[in-house]
């Protein structure tokens, strides 16, 4: 969990177990490996918001497309990303299947954050988005 | 765990006790969802039962024993098509289960949690009933009918 592989390109990923995570230019892309829950949350939490804030990220995409389950404690996370960087960026959720989808329809949360297909998909609208501004 | 062979009883019920630790959530979550695995239950019920558990062991681990250490006593009971699923802690207690269990709310907003895990036990499970009392640990037992709602 601790071991940590930066390659020294200006595209940074960092390998941990339970999930990675990739920044491109101001974007963070999370991907899960491990079930999000109350564990991996607590996990991930202090790590992501050290990158956001180093790496000056404006959109975050959380890829769901290798796990099937999320709690209370996966909205918690995504919620408090939100927050964070709501004045500058959104959320976007990518490759949710049947059983994130419906955490995040029930929670309410599906209305702060944009769902899509899958990463490249969520990456394009970011530039599109960026492109507008 | 017990298994009866007889076969005029259908009932089966298993207990498990663990360390509060977060690690165990994901355990106990998969456990049960094997438990109940022989009544073939849908992706969605499964869904919906590992769900449920993640969020009463969570109770127990963050609320109950406060991070601290502790046992987390899991039980589960399958009869016909129904399963009822006990989580308890020897933890802290809830002082006012009405306000805990209101959706959104949260006794530690600092730790972003966000106040669903009642109500995401709630909307999964068929049956919820929450028994606590200040310094007498918290016990949440839910039950779902499986191969039901289809």
């Amino acid at each position: 969990m601790q071991e940590a592989n930066v390659s020294p390109n200006e595209k940074s990923e960092v390998k941990h177990t339970d999930y990675l995570y990739m920044v491109t230019d101001k974007m963070l892309v999370i991907s899960m490996i491990a079930e999000l829950d109350h564990h991996l949350a607590d996990e991930m939490r202090e790590v992501i918001d050290h990158v956001i804030d180093e790496r000056g990220v404006n959109d975050i995409i959380f890829d769901f497309s290798r796990i099937g389950f999320m709690d209370s404690a996966g909205i918690g996370l995504i919620m408090g990303r939100y927050k964070k960087i709501r004045d500058r960026g959104n959320i976007y959720v990518a490759g949710a299947g049947d059983g994130i989808s419906r955490i995040l329809l029930i929670s309410g949360l599906h209305k702060l954050v944009t769902s899509c297909s899958d990463v490249s998909d969520a990456a394009k609208k970011i530039i599109e988005k960026a492109r507008e501004r | 765990m017990k298994n009866n062979n007889n076969s005029e009883n259908h009932t089966n019920s298993m207990e498990l006790i663990f360390d509060s630790k977060s690690e165990n959530e994901s355990f106990a979550r998969v456990v049960v969802a094997a438990f109940c695995a022989r009544l073939d239950p849908t992706l969605e019920e499964i869904s919906d039962i590992k769900t449920a558990v993640s969020e009463a062991v969570t109770n127990c681990v963050v609320h109950g024993y406060e991070g601290g250490p502790g046992k987390i006593r899991l039980k589960c009971i399958l009869d016909e098509n129904e399963l009822t699923v006990e989580v308890h802690d020897d933890g802290v207690g809830i002082d006012d289960i009405g306000q805990a269990m209101e959706p959104m709310y949260t006794s530690k907003p600092q730790l972003e949690r966000s106040g669903m895990g009642f109500s995401f036990m709630e909307a999964f499970m068929d049956e919820l009933e929450v028994k606590s009392g200040k310094h007498c640990g918290t016990t949440v037992t839910m039950k779902k009918r499986i191969g039901v709602n289809n």
